[in-house]
């Protein structure tokens, strides 16, 4: 018996005779000899909560958290504050244990969720309609591309570089299987290169990915992109920052067939990259080639509103082969915060958020750029992120930087050449609302003197800053 | 809903379709058994005018809450008209299903194959069976 | 039956965007900080918002009020039995809450650099060992977010595999008592399914798998014990004549919680397992995840893997150098990343604090305890006449789940399977899956898990017998139940034909 299990001896005996075997090991008598075990697993023997807490918190206290360091890093998740009422929520036990609403009478709270958090995501995005959650961000990516194959049955998709390289990696290993070719748009100055993109989009292509902002912090102008697509039948898909969108047109309203991004963003935290949610919106035409949940509204015998799964016949668990997609269990809980977060961040806050990060994220890039030897690779607008070249050569010299300034409790952004080698000494640098105007100073300050040492040639530190 | 019947005037599939013979044109729609067997129907996927279809070969789906049918050609032909009232109300189906809740006509494309269709007593049989 | 509506049913539904008011708010921004530049300035007007979203605006107490008295219109785990049959809802420990909340995980950022997320990578090269040694694989990722993700990653890795050694295939089998999630992920890996049938036993129709296994064949994907809750006995058989056709062998481990330290699907001739961490790993289910899928793989498929890869250099921490743990990215065969970044590490943090919890003898109790409770309530059910008119689907010892089918008890009483959990609903239960397997009529799937007690068991078996007797003498009852639940039967029907996706706003 374990703290989690409940069968004392007195149980045991009273549960097998009412079975009518002699031993719990008949009960596994139809396993044949050769692939039941009698050793046990080479695993180390259980510990008590306490013993496993410490292990787990000792584990814990070798990672440099976002607390032990002032840090920059983005690239895909970002540190923003999390209010304590999401940690509140989505600790209960009504949202926490359950599983997938499959008896809505007993699960209107996580359906009546699931309704607002659709709500939420079209106003954001200003789409006609939105799932319930997929797994997060690069992976719903790749949901739309299956959107747009089940779609069109054309072949080939393009993708504009400066898309998440995470994202562009998962379209490719996604797609592999139903045989798609995929044509990547390099980047011009900073953006997607609206002349390469044009001329690489013809008919026989099923759709098109942009990202707004895009990987290097730049803000797209997605017209004309969604334009080329649609001169030739092609669905367009905007990958989104949830968090820009008070700031940056809806990309409902400018007319892409799929919106899609990662929301760890809205009220999800880091946790080493997961779990947080992906958020998939479309227009009204494609709702029956959506993957995964999609609750709606109705009423109950009585006439009461309430809530239901709906459209059930797109999933695999009734259409199977034919099925929109594989998904089964997705990301409510993640999505729960989301709403909530929006609901907390409210209509105002989303556009207060915004501005703020626009003027802190100019006042970095203007304070860092006027280091000696850093450049920003690009002046297109930026929101909360933006690039920079550091005029240190190369990867390894970023790296060293980098861990120069570790040392100091800085952690100054993500080296750009590990995913552009074009880019050889270019940072990412995220600025979100938890970066003070004091701490954009210290940076510069820190990374100013990280840069001059490498410039100089000075020996790097041996090793990264430890945990505070 | 329908009680059950099966009117002796059509002509039926295995796969629980119907059709209706009138000259050079043909009526398709389920029948009675296949809508009770869905349950209500929410959804008619209607063909484009103009579709070919093939003897024995699914021409479209039909749905209900948590079940997907594939509805079979009884004959081979075009599409000349759908009903476009199953898109608002698809229930018509299980309501009427040999009358309103019809799903398209089509331009018959070889009479002969008529004669591979199901009499109304031996499609019952089989149901039966 | 009528009865007066209760406090809840009274409380209807109002969504988040219809409270609140103009002006209200739960954030206050920090302050402006920085000199303010004009935003048309930094953001040209054309690229920028044209109208608001109009997302609520409501005070902190408002927001809270609202989602814990949404949140009570749930059912949970904590509250009550749930032995929802495929999904092994079993108690999750409040521990693993804390402990993945601690801010060395939860506030790590995953593209810290990796020698300063060292504990964070050898947790997760930790889980893998684990997780490999109760596969009986050698090799495992953990970057699929859930299971269905791994299966696509499963199936994708044998399409590697075949093309690889230049003979691509076209199909993969499945039994008809699979799971929904393994013929959708077949085609969305571009093979096509072909169904295999299940032989009077329960178990893979060998013939029918022998006639159907050939050079087209890529994969049998399957589930021992399978979804009817019974082991496969014809297992090594079924895999050698997969092998022999050059195909792979691919364990769904959705119900592995029945057999963990018992039977390893690696020794069953394996090559490829999915682990649900949200079912035998007690992550809790979240209303419909977070989960996570990770994978184990055999020696010949481990080329294929996606990539990172965690890989451990010799070498000792202690000395200074750093880099115990790394991130391996040049898999030259690699099919890829599924998704971003390292896959849901909150899960691995639960799912290793529950590992190191229970340990080898542990692990194997979960599975004795979970396969003694099924047997045992089913074994109760049969005491209390329930087996009369719900008749286990096939009649052997079941492993931690068994299915019962509905038929007699819809020809004799008049109510279907549908009822009986609707039914169940008003006793405070919540019922076991419907209508699944699909070749079961009627079907009902449970599974009780092992952290329930003997007196739960015996308890949800006497309401069953007990709604059985209340439709003998009225079936009306449970044909319109529940009456006590938040709201009633919902029409789902309407809710398909007239789709209300979002809250129409004003």
């Amino acid at each position: 018996m374990t703290r989690y299990t409940a069968v004392t001896d007195t149980d045991r005996s009273a549960m097998l005779e009412a079975i009518g075997v002699a031993s719990v090991g008949e009960l596994f008598a139809e396993i044949p000899d050769a692939v039941r075990r009698s050793a046990p697993l080479d695993l180390p023997e259980g510990l008590g909560e306490a013993e496993v807490y410490a292990e787990l918190r000792a584990l814990a206290a070798r990672n440099t958290s976002v607390e032990d360091e002032v840090s920059f890093l983005g690239a895909g998740m970002y540190d923003h504050y999390v209010p304590a009422v999401i940690d509140m929520l989505m600790a209960r036990s009504e949202f926490l244990t359950p599983y997938t609403p499959y008896q809505p009478e007993i699960s209107q709270g996580g359906l009546q969720v699931m309704f607002e958090y659709q709500t939420a995501i079209c106003e954001l995005t200003g789409m006609d309609v939105s799932n319930a959650s997929v797994y997060e961000g690069p992976s719903a990516l790749a949901a739309a591309a299956y959107l747009a194959k089940l779609t069109n049955g054309r072949k080939r998709f393009v993708i504009s570089r400066a898309v998440h390289p995470h994202a562009r990696e998962t379209l490719t290993t996604l797609c592999a299987g139903y045989e798609m070719s995929v044509t990547e748009v390099p980047l011009a100055d900073g953006v997607t290169d609206l002349v390469a993109w044009s001329e690489a989009i013809e008919d026989d292509v099923s759709a098109v990915f942009f990202s707004q902002p895009n990987y290097l912090g730049a803000v797209e102008d997605p017209a004309p992109l969604i334009a080329a697509a649609r001169e030739h039948g092609a669905l367009s898909v905007c990958s989104a920052d949830p968090l820009t969108l008070g700031i940056l047109e809806a990309p409902g309203r400018l007319g892409v067939d799929v919106c899609v991004g990662e929301g760890q963003t809205l009220g999800n935290r880091l946790d080493f990259g997961g779990p947080s949610f992906g958020f998939f919106a479309a227009r009204d035409e494609h709702v029956r080639r959506m993957p995964g949940r999609i609750a709606g509204e109705t009423v109950d015998v009585d006439g009461r509103r309430g809530f239901v799964l709906t459209l059930q016949t797109r999933e695999q668990h009734i259409r199977r082969e034919k099925a929109t997609s594989n998904i089964c269990t997705a990301q409510a809980l993640n999505a729960l915060a989301g709403v909530v977060y929006l609901s907390w961040l409210g209509r105002h806050g989303l556009v207060e958020l915004g501005e703020l990060l626009v003027q802190r994220t100019a006042y970095a890039r203007d304070t860092l750029a006027a280091i000696d030897g850093v450049a920003a690779l690009h002046d297109q607008p930026a929101i909360r992120e933006f690039a920079l070249s550091l005029g240190v050569g190369d990867l390894e010299a970023v790296r060293r930087v980098i861990a120069r300034c570790a040392a100091e409790h800085v952690n100054p952004g993500h080296p750009l050449a590990i995913d552009y080698p074009e880019y050889p000494d270019g940072l990412l640098v995220a600025i979100t609302e938890q970066r003070s105007r004091a701490e954009i100073d210290l940076l510069a300050d820190v990374l100013g003197r990280a840069v001059a040492a490498e410039r100089s040639g000075a020996p790097a530190p041996r090793r990264g800053g430890e945990a505070r | 809903m329908a009680e059950a019947s099966y009117p002796p005037e059509l002509l039926y599939h295995p796969e629980h379709d119907w059709a209706r013979i009138e000259g050079d044109v043909a009526t398709f729609g389920i029948t009675w058994h296949a809508q009770d067997a869905l349950g209500d129907i929410v959804y008619f996927d209607a063909p484009a005018i103009g579709a070919q279809l093939s003897q024995n070969e699914p021409y479209t789906e039909v749905e209900s809450v948590k079940a997907v049918s594939d509805v079979y050609a009884p004959l081979s032909g075009e599409v000349v008209e759908v009903n476009d009232r199953l898109a608002e109300n698809p229930e018509l189906v299980n309501e009427d299903p040999y009358g309103e809740g019809w799903m398209v006509k089509i331009r018959i494309a070889d009479a002969g194959e008529a004669e591979g269709l199901l009499e109304r007593d031996a499609y019952v049989a089989a149901l039966d069976g | 039956m009528t009865r007066a509506e209760t406090a809840m049913q009274r409380d209807r539904a109002v969504t988040i965007f219809e409270k609140g008011q103009a002006g209200r708010r739960a954030f206050s921004p920090p302050p402006l900080d920085v000199p303010e530049r004009p935003l048309d300035e930094l953001i040209p007007p054309r690229l920028r918002r044209s109208e608001p979203a109009r997302l609520p605006e409501v005070s902190e107490p408002e927001l809270v009020r609202h989602y814990v008295r949404v949140s009570r219109r749930n059912f949970d785990l904590d509250t009550g039995f749930y032995p929802l049959g495929s999904c092994t809802m079993k108690h999750n420990p409040r521990l693993h809450e804390r402990v993945a909340g601690l801010s060395g995980h939860a506030r790590l950022h995953p593209l810290q650099d990796p020698q300063r997320a060292q504990g964070a990578l050898e947790l997760m090269w930790n889980l893998e060992r684990a997780l490999a040694e109760i596969a009986g694989l050698p090799y495992v990722s953990l970057q699929p977010s859930a299971g269905s993700h791994g299966e696509l990653a499963g199936v994708l890795l044998t399409r590697a595999y075949h093309e690889d050694r230049g003979a691509p295939r076209r199909t993969v089998l499945t039994p008809d008592t699979a799971h929904g999630t393994n013929p959708a992920t077949v085609t969305m890996a571009g093979y096509d399914v072909v169904k295999v049938g299940t032989n009077a036993a329960g178990g893979v129709d060998l013939d029918d798998l022998r006639a159907k296994a050939d050079e087209d064949t890529a994969c049998l994907m399957l589930t021992n014990p399978n979804t009817l809750g019974l082991f496969d006995a014809n297992i090594e058989e079924i895999v050698r004549i997969v092998h022999d056709v050059g195909a792979t062998a691919y364990y769904d481990g959705a119900n592995l919680n029945a057999v963990m330290g018992i039977s390893r699907p690696g020794d069953m001739g394996f090559d490829i397992v999915h682990f649900n961490l949200h079912k035998s790993f007690t992550q809790p289910h979240g209303g419909g995840g977070p989960g996570a899928g990770p994978i184990a793989v055999s020696e010949r498929i481990a080329p294929y893997l996606p990539r990172p890869v965690i890989v451990r250099h010799g070498g000792d921490r202690s000395n200074g150098s750093g880099r115990e743990f790394d991130l391996d990215y040049e898999r030259p065969k690699s099919i890829g990343r599924l998704r971003g970044f390292q896959g849901n590490y909150g899960c691995f943090v639960r799912a290793y604090a529950y590992i190191r919890s229970l340990g080898a003898s542990g692990l194997r109790d979960a599975s004795e305890v979970a396969v003694l409770n099924a047997n045992y309530l089913l074994a109760r059910l049969r005491q209390l006449g329930v087996c009369d008119l719900l008749p286990p689907a096939y009649d052997r010892i079941c492993m931690h789940e068994f299915a019962l089918t509905g038929a007699p008890m819809k020809s004799e009483l008049g109510i279907r399977t549908l009822d009986l959990a609707k039914r169940l609903l008003d006793h405070g239960y919540h019922p076991p899956t419907v209508y699944f397997p699909l070749l079961v009529d009627e079907a009902l799937l449970i599974e009780p898990t092992e952290t329930e007690t003997k007196e739960t068991l015996d308890g949800f078996a006497e309401v069953i017998a007990e709604i059985l007797r209340e439709a003998r003498e009225d079936p009306e009852v449970a044909r319109n139940a529940p009456y006590t639940t938040p709201v009633r039967r919902l029409d789902e029907a309407g809710a398909a034909k007239k789709p209300v996706l979002r809250q129409p706003l004003g």
